[in-house]
This record gives structure tokens, C-alpha cells and sequence, in this order.
């Protein structure tokens, strides 16, 4: 199902590592010397209002002793709209340029802002060397930028040579955000993203507690961070160091090369740190953490988070899907949140979003099944809880158990690797068959210790912890994991291992651990398993072969927020507009096209057209009556004769004469194109009321075959809606003369019991006109003679019957009065002996009538005119 | 033949409108439609093929054995789980087609039918109003679509309880969903389907009022889900497949997940519910000017 997305992503994800270390970016300045280099103003194009921007070289000094001149390259984009504007610095991440931010500097700049994007010292075309955000390198330089802006027309100012300014960025360019906050008062708000609190702990990470000079290096991270500051071209052809500030390469040499760390690298990273400023930094901080990010994790914004807030100014938490590791970006929810943390602390407007919340967390709330990605949500609290809040002790159980490290080092355990991130997304959905397919801990290398199966689903938020005892000698680096053991399988919540080292524990020693934060839910029945491993492909790990003892000494702590609240992604708009959209067309469908035909069939509307009371004893009037099928075969050509009461009326022609045709209207089946027909001095439309006055057998029966004939009358009947007692169905039922049969289904019917069916089903009711076509069709003779006896006895009682026929002999006995019709024209009527004239036989005069009409349409009207007296 | 109402007796009375005891709104009862389609053999039939068909699942996997993973996680995988697993598994594999075909034979064969019968004009000349007879065939035909499409998943759980046991629904992506919540997922899952086959319920009964044919109704309303689905598979398209009427026909699956994503479903209702309204509209529309010749 989701497989081949699944890998697709991860891929994808492999081929942006690159790109990815290559966030983790810098920004130097010292004091703006001269504007100069070249001044080139320009148009950044977009989708929207086109951004001004100006490329400019802005000549900087910084070193400590403020002797040291560098050229910063920048990009200034103009705020859209003219006028003055909040200014925003955006920083960019280890590895890449000012180039990177253009996309969100151009949002931001038709915000109203005035952004300033530039390449930090030892990237892009900027000169001078990485300094690692050093306080004399670094934020000296940006400290220059900031001088350059309170100059430009086009920035706010607090005060003299104080502008309004944010400062935001990735990695690199985060951290320069929060060094030069805690630097600099003229900054006003930043929104630093997944960036360091002390950069010694995130590269020699300590799960105990007992800080970065115990820790265990993160070579993986720390090779590819380094390297993607070695550059490209001539310089990282020439040296080892690339554009490393020869201090900064040494100290990265020697630690990578030892796996462990100097006081002197401890002391240089510390110092690039924001943890040394903390107590400075004062300003409102939108702190963004990925969630994939075995770099710099989310306890690395918990830290600074929890320092800033210390300091009284307010923070907000994000912990977003992606990271360093890979994951979704999220790329518009964070630049959007981006953008209204510096509406409300550098515009000062309220935020557009309304989401004031301290604390937000996205989850993979599912797969959308139509395009197959994963659906995020963001889940939100008032105020930020920390990473250990709400906790309560899952008991663990299992042995003391003997764990091994292979000589090398090697096979080591796979956890959290660059690119890896996108699977956290799956793990998050229970997607335990995919993930546990990677392979993850090499067998004798770990402990498990694993909860009871869960009664209830637990949504961990925040750093567990447990306490361990290791036995065994030597100085022993560890790695502890949390895996959510499904009823099918076990696999990684989260692909992140917390790191320790434990030493001097020949005869055992008791460590607390703190687990890798996180936001995962660990379903009903599943189990919390607790994993502890020898080895970490992500970390240096001795190559000495070791056995350890480990056992858990505690149960393991989670914590919650159970005031994390999902708020809904919202549909897009159409799905709300389109089924109203579609209630108006099928409205306009249902309400246009009445006009057409419709004069007469707006129904009791009108009635005085439709009801003609001085017409209310004519059984059937009708007039000029005109029908044209489709392809222009004029089947009715103006007709017009009537019909009284008692008389039997028969309707004759020649093939194709019209009568059918006639008939259909006269039962409201067909409309027709002009003229109209009056039942009782009712207009006749579809479904008119006075229909049901109406009896009629046309063009053969027409019955349920399914059903016997008794329950075809029985059903008819009761979809007229008459009650039953009118239905007088025994003398129906005597005309259809069917037996037995009765009960049989109709579809085993000959073809003269159907039609005495239908004739029966016409009389039901004993209508006061009944319309018979062709009624004596299939009949014997015995049985046509009853029907001639039935049909004048039904006239006698006062009602009125029409007949159509061929067989004239038929008309001539049963009808009293006679229409004859030839090429939907009407060429005769009036009663049968006056039609059939003394001593003549009804076929003569009906073959002389016809050949008359045929041999001259007007003169045969003309003619039947004037014998009409037949008309009454 | 009896005489009924004296001669001079009729003429008295004011030229009444209609027959004795018609009422407009008494017309082709609801009851007596059902009545009339259910003893047909067509429903019959497909009622029998929708009951049966679990059962013959079941004896599928009991001759085949336990599916197992194949790698892609699928319902398959989980079909003898449980009852709930199974009947969602019979949902799954009949959606697409079986109850397609379905809901388009109830809706396309109502009123084409009674065209082919010669019915229908009888009926127009009792006289049941054209709109009034639309509706309630409408009504009964929805009905019966209704019933089939519920009728599978219900046996399938009578079939899966016989066949699998109670209990609670394991999900293709792991973990389980209790019996309680299932039940409701169940619901969920069942509504959705109907309403997600409301579109070919209501193309089938366009192509009804607008075709004598009875097969010619129900088998164009199937060859709109084949053509629908084809242009789903044209990636090409991108998000204009959103907008073709069977692009979410399986949305219902997004109950399946521990947290239930309504977002297709709420798509998918808009769309069919958008179609549906169109094609109903154009449905009375058509049939309430056209000249009935059959």
C-alpha cells in the first residue's frame, strides 16, 4: 500500500543529506566600514508582488581585538508596499549562503518587513574564516549588520541607531540568532530553529547527567557538519581545513581523531554556545525543534527555551515533524508561525492565527489515503511544560542481562542516522512492519527491559527516564533507546539513542538516564520496551572487545501533556462550497425548463384555463391538436372532434394515421406541440387529476411480469391511491375471464389473456371514459362478442367509451359514433350511419373517406367540414 | 357488468375533478413500490449474491489458509483476524465493483424497467404526477441500494463470527482497535460507502428515466466507475483526479487508522453529494418533459 511512497521519501531524503547538513550555517559582521562592493538593486521575481532587493557587500571588522576586516555578502529586500518596516536578519545554515533564505526573506518582505539575508563569514562570497558563531567573530559581525540597517530609510527605529529588528534562521542561523540576542540589545525578537543551547553537549552528548567532557562523540554528525564547511574549489583543495578558522580545525581535528574531548574543545564549543549567554537573552524567542534531529534534539531547545523563559520573556515551543535527521520540513507551518511570532513582537499586531500557544507539538495523525502522505497535525498547550511534566512510573521488568561490545566496534546498532527521519513519521502511525525491517540492534549487543502491556495508550511528550546499574570494566560508552513493542514486533519510537558513559563501575554502578525527548504514542496492548546497546553507528564507540552487565533498577518515568490539544487541519474551502454550489445548479436545473411546453402543466395554477365549467359534461373536447415527433413526421395535424356521454366512439385510420399518437396525449404520456385536450372540461396534462376519470388500454398491456395478473391489479390499484372498495375488481375480473391463470405470474400469459388483463385493469374503477386501442386484438370470437356486449352496456350506463380499431365490421357493431383519421388528420366524423350513408358497409365508405383524404389533404379537411354535423 | 352510479345522478353532481377517492398524494405508495420490486428476480438475485458472498470468503481462506504479510500492508493480511476484520475485508474487495454494480442495478433498472413492461404508462395514466412517481421510486430504489450495501458487511460479520470469532479489529498498519470503538468505526465505514455510491445511484437513475433499456441504465452507470477509475490511475492529472466521482471511493479506509482522518471522507462526501444533487436534478428535469413512447 504505502511501500513504495515509503521508500520514494527516503530516497528523496538520502539525496537531500547534503543539503540538510548544509543548514547548519553561520553570519559574521563587525562594524560596517564602507557600503561598498557592488550596489546592484534588483527584482527577486515572484508569484506575487515582485521584492525589491539590493546585493551589497558590506564590509565589516570584528576578531578581538576588532582588527580584523571581513566582507559580508548580503541581500537587502525592500518591504513591499514602500514605507518603514520592522527589520529581519536571516541567517543560514553550516554549508550554505544567503541564497538559501530568498524563498521566506521574500515572504517576509511582502509582510511589510525589511530583511537583510547574508552569508556568514567563510561561506558563499563572504571572506574571512568559520569561527564557529564566535562572540569575536560571528556576532561582532552581525552586530555591524545591525548598525547598517538603523541606516537604511526603509527600517523602523527605536532609537537612534537602534532599529527594530528580528533575527531568525536554521541551525547555524539560529544560533546566531540566539548569540546575538544575548549580545546585543537592539535585538528584538528571534526565532532560532532546530539550533544548539551548547554545542560540547550536542557533540559529546551524556545521558547521565555528568556533562560533555564524559560524553560520547557524535562522529556521524560531527564529521558531516565539519565537512560541509570545508567548502568547495580551491580552498578545500589547498588544506585539510578548508575555510575553517585554523584554531576551530584543529580542535575538531583532535577530537575527531581521539573521540573524545579536550577542555580546550569543551572551552571553544562552549563559547559558540547560546547556554553561555543565556542569562542575556532576553527577547521573545520562538524556539523550533525538529523531531527528527539526531543533532541537535529537542533537548537542545528545551534548554534555551527554559533559559529564556528564566529571563521573563516570552517563549513559544515547536516541536516540528522534521529536523536534521529528515522528516517533513513543514516548511509553511513554520515559516507561517515564523511570521506571526515577529507580527505580534515586532509589529505588535495581534497574531493571525489566533494560536497564542507556549507549546506546539505536530503528530502524524495518519495517512491520507487518496494521495497516500502523511497527514500532520499540530497539537498545541497554553504554556510550555518542559520535557518532564506529568510523569508517572511505568514498572520494567527483566533480568540483569550481559551485553557484549564487538571487537571494532563493529556490526554497530543503527538508530538515528541522516535521512532516517522520514521513518520516525511512520513509526508515529503504528507502522511497526516497515521500520522493523532496517535492521537495528546486532544480536549479544543490547538489554531489553520492557513494560507491561499497556491498558491504555500512552502519548509520551517530553525525556523519560530510568535508572540503571552497569557492571563492568573499563569506561563503558552506552546507548539507551525506547521502542514500542507492538503485539507483531518491536521497533524504534523515534529513531534517536541518548549516549552515556559510565566509568568506574568494576562492581556495578547506578546511573540515571535520561531517554531522547520525544512525542510518540504507544498504543493500547503495546509495551514500552526499554533498550540499552553497546554500540551506535552514530557514535564513536571503543574498538575493545567488553562484556557489561546492565540492569534496570527502576521503573522507567514518562511524561505527558495531556493538555496537548489537536486542533484539525482545515478542509479546503470546497469541499464546503461545492455541494452548495451543486444544491443551486440542481435548482436551476429543476426550476428553468418549465417554460418550454409548460403553459397548461403548472396544474391547479391557472385553473380557470384549466378548467372550463361550461365544458364539465363533455367526457373528452379536442382542439386543434398538433403534435410533430423529433425528426419532423407530422403525426397530428391539427385535430379537433368531441365526444358525449353514452357514446361509443370509434377511432379509425390506416397505419400511421395518428390515433396512437392521439391516444398517448389524451393520457398525458406525450405533449403536444399545439392545441388542447379537455376531459370533463379539464385540460389534459401530464398527471392531470382528472385522469383518474380515465380508463385506457393503449398499445398493448403493460404489466409486471414477475407477478401474477391478480397482484398486477391488486398493485395498479394501489398506486392509484384509491381505496380499495372503488376498484369494483370482480367485474374487472369476470371481463378478464382468466381462471385459474389468475394466480399465475403474467409472464406465463398468452397474448390474449394479457390483453383481457389490460382491458380488465382499464375498467377498474369503472371509469367514466374508457379508452380502448385495438381491444379486440388476440381475442375469440366468443370472447369479442362479450367484449361488444360489454362495451355498449358500459356507454348505456351513461359513460363513455373510445374505441380504436382496424376491424371496420367491429366499429360498425359496437360503436354508435365514428372519427376517422388519415395522415393525423381528421377526415370524417359524426355517427357510424351517417358516416357509412344508407346501404353501404362501413369498409366502402371508410376506404372512400381514406382515398379521398390521401388524394388531397386541404379538399378532404375541407370536405369533412362540411358534412362535420357529426361534431356536437 | 353491474350498474354503479345512476346517469342522472353523475350529471348532478359539479363535474368532479377526478375519479372517486383519488388523492394526488396517495399515489404509488412506498409499501406497494417495494412490493413490486421485490419479487422480482433481479433483486432476488442480487440480494442472494451480496448474502452468499461472505460465505464464500470464508471458504476461501479456509481452503487457502491464513493470508500472510506479503510485504505490503493490506487487509488482507488481517482478514481472518476477526469478524470486524473480515467484513471489512469483504467491504474492501467488493466496493469497487460488486456493490457498484449494485446500487446501479437497483437505480438504473427502476424506471427503465416499467418503460420496457409498458407499465410505466399505465402508471402515468392512473394518474401517478411524473415527479411524484420519480421520487418514490427514488426513494424505494436508494432503499434497496441502501439494504444491499448493508446487507454485506452484516453477513460478513455473521460469517466472520462463525468462520473467526469476536473480537477486537486488528490493523494492516499494526495495533488493534477495541470491539466498542470498531462497532463505530463500523458505522462509519458503512455510511461512508453508501454515501460515497450515491453518485453512481444517481448517474444509474439519470440513465434510467432516459433509456427504455434496463441493462443499457445500469451498465452505463458501471462504465462511469470504470472510466472514472481509469483517469484516477493518469497521475498526469493531479489534483483534478480530486474532482472525479470515484477518487475517494475508498476514503472510508482512513477510519482504519488509529486516529480517523476525515479529511477524504469529508471530500468525498462533497463530491459524490455534488454529483448526486446535478445528476437527481437533471434526472426529474429530463423525465418530466419527455414524451413517453414505450
Amino acid at each position: 500500500m504505502k511501500v513504495t511512497s515509503t521508500i520514494e521519501r527516503l530516497r528523496g531524503r538520502w539525496d537531500r543529506v547534503g543539503r540538510t547538513a548544509r543548514r547548519v550555517t553561520a553570519a559574521g559582521g563587525a562594524l560596517v566600514l564602507v557600503g561598498g562592493g557592488g550596489l546592484v538593486w534588483g527584482l527577486a521575481a515572484g508569484g506575487d508582488a515582485p521584492v525589491r532587493t539590493l546585493q551589497q557587500r558590506i564590509q565589516v571588522m570584528d576578531g578581538p581585538k576588532d582588527d580584523q576586516r571581513v566582507t559580508l555578502d548580503t541581500t537587502f529586500y525592500r518591504p513591499v508596499g514602500g514605507g518603514k518596516g520592522p527589520a529581519v536578519l536571516l541567517g543560514h545554515g553550516f554549508g550554505g549562503s544567503k541564497d538559501d533564505v530568498r524563498a521566506e526573506a521574500e515572504e517576509l518582505a511582502r509582510e511589510g518587513y525589511a530583511v537583510l539575508a547574508w552569508s556568514a563569514r567563510g561561506f558563499g562570497k563572504s571572506t574571512g574564516e568559520i569561527a564557529l558563531n564566535s562572540p569575536d567573530y560571528e556576532v561582532k559581525d552581525v552586530r555591524q549588520l545591525i548598525d547598517w540597517l538603523a541606516k537604511r530609510p526603509e527600517v523602523q527605529l527605536d532609537g537612534p541607531g537602534d532599529p527594530r529588528v528580528g533575527m531568525a534562521g536554521e541551525s547555524y542561523g539560529g544560533a546566531i540568532a540566539l548569540l546575538t540576542a544575548g549580545h546585543d540589545k537592539r535585538v528584538d525578537a528571534i526565532a532560532p530553529q532546530i539550533t544548539w543551547n551548547d554545542l560540547a553537549d550536542a557533540l559529546f552528548p551524556n545521558a547521565t547527567g555528568e556533562g560533555a567532557d564524559k560524553g560520547v562523540f557524535k562522529k556521524l554528525w560531527a564529521g558531516i557538519f565539519f565537512s560541509s564547511g570545508m567548502g568547495e574549489g580551491p580552498a578545500a583543495q589547498e588544506n585539510a581545513c578548508g575555510r575553517f578558522m585554523p584554531a576551530v580545525c584543529d580542535m575538531y581535528q583532535e577530537i575527531a581523531e581521539t573521540g573524545r574531548p579536550t577542555p580546550a574543545a569543551i572551552e571553544m564549543l562552549k563559547r559558540s554556545s547560546p547556554a553561555a549567554v543565556a542569562g542575556q537573552i532576553k527577547v521573545p524567542s520562538l524556539i523550533v525543534q525538529g523531531q527528527s534531529d539526531s543533532l541537535f534534539p529537542l533537548d537542545h531547545g528545551d534548554a534555551n527555551a527554559r533559559a529564556i523563559a528564566r529571563n521573563g520573556a516570552p517563549v513559544s515551543v515547536v516541536w516540528f515533524q522534521g529536523g536534521h535527521d529528515g522528516g517533513d520540513p513543514e516548511t509553511g507551518r513554520v515559516r507561517g508561525l515564523v511570521r506571526d511570532w515577529f507580527d505580534r513582537y515586532l509589529e505588535r499586531k495581534a497574531p493571525s492565527g489566533g494560536a497564542d500557544d507556549g507549546f506546539t507539538v505536530t503528530r502524524a495523525g495518519g495517512i491520507d489515503s487518496s494521495t497516500q502522505s502523511v497527514v500532520i497535525e499540530a497539537a498545541g498547550t497554553r504554556t510550555y511544560p518542559g520535557l518532564a511534566s506529568g510523569t508517572r512510573t511505568l514498572a520494567l521488568t527483566g533480568r540483569e542481562q550481559t551485553i557484549h561490545n564487538p571487537a571494532g566496534g563493529s556490526p554497530a546498532s543503527i538508530s538515528a542516522l541522516p535521512g532516517l527521519g522520514a521513518l520516525g513519521n511512520l513509526g508515529d502511525l503504528g507502522g511497526a512492519g516497515l521500520t522493523s525491517q532496517l535492521p537495528v540492534d546486532m544480536p549479544g549487543q543490547s538489554a531489553t527491559f520492557d513494560t507491561a502491556a499497556l491498558a491504555q495508550p500512552v502519548q509520551l511528550t517530553g525525556a523519560a527516564t530510568v535508572r540503571i546499574k552497569v557492571t563492568g570494566k573499563g569506561d563503558i560508552p552506552l546507548f539507551a533507546k525506547l521502542y514500542d513493542v507492538a503485539p507483531g514486533g518491536a521497533s524504534p519510537a523515534r529513531r534517536l539513542a541518548a549516549p552515556l558513559r559510565v566509568e568506574k563501575a568494576d562492581t556495578g554502578r547506578e546511573v540515571t538516564v535520561t531517554l531522547p525527548a520525544m512525542d510518540y504514542r504507544f498504543d493500547r496492548g503495546h509495551r514500552l520496551r526499554l533498550v540499552v546497546a553497546t554500540t551506535d553507528m552514530g557514535f564513536a564507540t571503543p574498538p575493545q572487545p567488553a562484556s557489561f552487565k546492565v540492569a534496570a533498577v527502576s521503573g522507567l518515568t514518562v511524561p505527558a501533556v495531556p493538555s496537548l490539544h489537536t486542533t484539525a487541519a482545515p478542509l479546503p474551502a470546497w469541499v464546503w462550497i461545492l455541494p452548495g454550489v451543486a444544491l443551486a445548479v440542481a435548482a436551476g436545473i429543476l426550476v428553468t425548463g418549465r417554460g418550454r411546453r409548460g403553459r397548461g402543466r403548472a396544474g391547479l395554477l391557472g385553473s380557470a384555463e384549466t378548467f372550463d365549467p361550461a365544458r364539465a359534461g363533455v367526457p373528452l373536447q379536442i382542439t386543434g391538436l398538433t403534435k410533430a415527433y423529433k425528426n419532423g413526421h407530422l403525426a397530428v395535424d391539427d385535430l379537433s372532434f368531441s365526444v358525449e356521454k353514452g357514446q361509443v366512439l370509434g377511432l379509425l385510420g390506416p397505419n400511421g394515421a395518428g390515433k396512437t399518437t392521439t391516444l398517448r396525449m389524451l393520457m398525458g404520456l406525450i405533449h403536444p406541440d399545439a392545441g388542447e385536450i379537455r376531459i370533463f372540461g379539464r385540460r389534459v396534462t401530464p398527471g392531470a387529476p382528472v385522469l383518474s376519470r380515465l380508463g385506457s388500454f393503449v398499445e398493448g398491456p403493460g404489466f409486471l411480469p414477475h407477478l401474477s395478473g391478480r397482484d398486477n391489479l391488486d398493485l395498479y390499484w394501489r398506486a392509484t391511491g384509491r381505496p380499495a372498495e372503488e376498484a369494483h375488481l370482480d367485474e374487472a375480473l369476470k371481463i378478464a375471464d382468466l381462471g385459474a391463470a389468475l394466480d399465475r405470474a403474467v409472464r406465463t400469459y398468452s397474448q390474449g389473456m394479457r390483453q383481457r388483463l389490460a382491458i380488465a385493469q382499464a375498467m377498474l374503477g369503472l371509469p367514466d371514459l374508457l379508452v380502448l386501442d385495438e381491444p379486440t386484438n388476440g381475442l375469440d370470437p366468443p370472447q369479442i362478442r362479450e367484449m361488444r356486449d360489454v362495451l355498449i352496456r358500459y356507454a348505456a350506463e351513461g359513460r363513455t367509451v373510445i374505441v380504436s380499431s382496424h376491424l371496420l365490421s367491429e366499429v360498425e357493431m359496437t360503436c354508435t359514433h365514428a372519427v376517422v383519421m388519415s395522415r393525423g388528420r381528421r377526415v370524417a366524423a359524426g355517427p357510424v350511419a351517417e358516416i357509412v350513408g344508407s346501404g353501404r358497409r362501413l369498409e366502402d365508405a371508410f376506404l372512400e373517406i381514406i382515398s379521398a383524404g390521401n388524394g388531397s389533404g386541404v379538399e378532404g379537411t375541407a370536405k369533412v367540414a362540411g358534412n362535420g354535423k357529426g361534431e356536437a | 357488468m353491474s350498474t354503479t352510479t345512476p346517469l342522472n345522478g353523475r350529471q348532478a353532481a359539479a363535474a368532479p375533478e377526478t375519479g372517486p377517492g383519488y388523492d394526488v398524494r396517495r399515489t404509488l405508495p412506498l409499501r406497494v413500490e417495494i412490493v413490486r420490486q421485490f419479487r422480482r428476480r433481479r433483486t432476488l438475485v442480487a440480494f442472494g449474491i451480496l448474502l452468499v458472498l461472505p460465505w464464500i470468503l470464508v471458504a476461501a481462506f479456509k481452503i487457502g489458509g491464513d493470508p500472510g504479510p506479503d510485504g505490503i500492508p493490506s487487509l488482507v493480511d488481517v482478514a481472518t483476524s476477526s469478524a470486524l476484520n473480515f467484513a471489512l475485508f469483504a467491504l474492501f474487495v467488493s466496493v469497487g465493483f460488486l456493490l457498484v454494480v449494485a446500487v446501479a442495478l437497483f437505480c438504473g433498472d427502476t424506471v427503465a424497467s416499467e418503460a420496457g413492461w409498458s407499465s410505466l404508462r399505465y402508471l402515468l395514466a392512473a394518474p401517478v404526477p411524473r415527479a411524484r412517481l420519480l421520487r418514490q421510486k427514488l426513494v424505494v430504489a436508494l432503499g434497496y441500494a441502501a439494504v444491499a450495501v448493508v446487507s454485506l458487511p452484516l453477513m460478513s460479520l455473521v460469517a466472520g463470527t462463525v468462520a473467526f470469532g469476536w473480537g477486537s479489529v486488528e490493523l494492516p498498519t499494526g495495533g488493534s482497535v477495541p470491539v466498542s470503538t470498531a462497532l463505530g468505526r463500523m458505522g462509519i465505514i458503512v455510511g461512508y460507502a453508501l454515501i460515497s455510491q450515491l453518485v453512481v445511484a444517481a448517474l444509474a437513475f439519470l440513465l434510467s428515466v432516459t433509456t427504455d433499456s434496463p441493462l443499457g441504465a445500469v451498465g452505463g452507470a458501471v462504465g462511469l466507475v470504470i472510466v472514472s477509475n481509469i483517469l484516477d490511475a493518469v497521475t498526469a492529472l493531479g489534483d483534478w483526479r480530486d474532482f472525479l466521482p470515484t477518487h475517494w471511493m475508498y476514503s472510508w479506509m482512513d477510519a482504519l487508522q488509529p486516529e480517523i482522518q476525515w479529511t477524504g471522507m469529508a471530500k468525498g462526501t462533497a463530491i459524490s453529494m455534488a454529483y448526486a444533487l446535478i445528476l437527481f436534478a437533471l434526472a426529474f428535469r429530463r423525465f418530466r418533459t419527455r414524451d413517453v413512447v414505450s
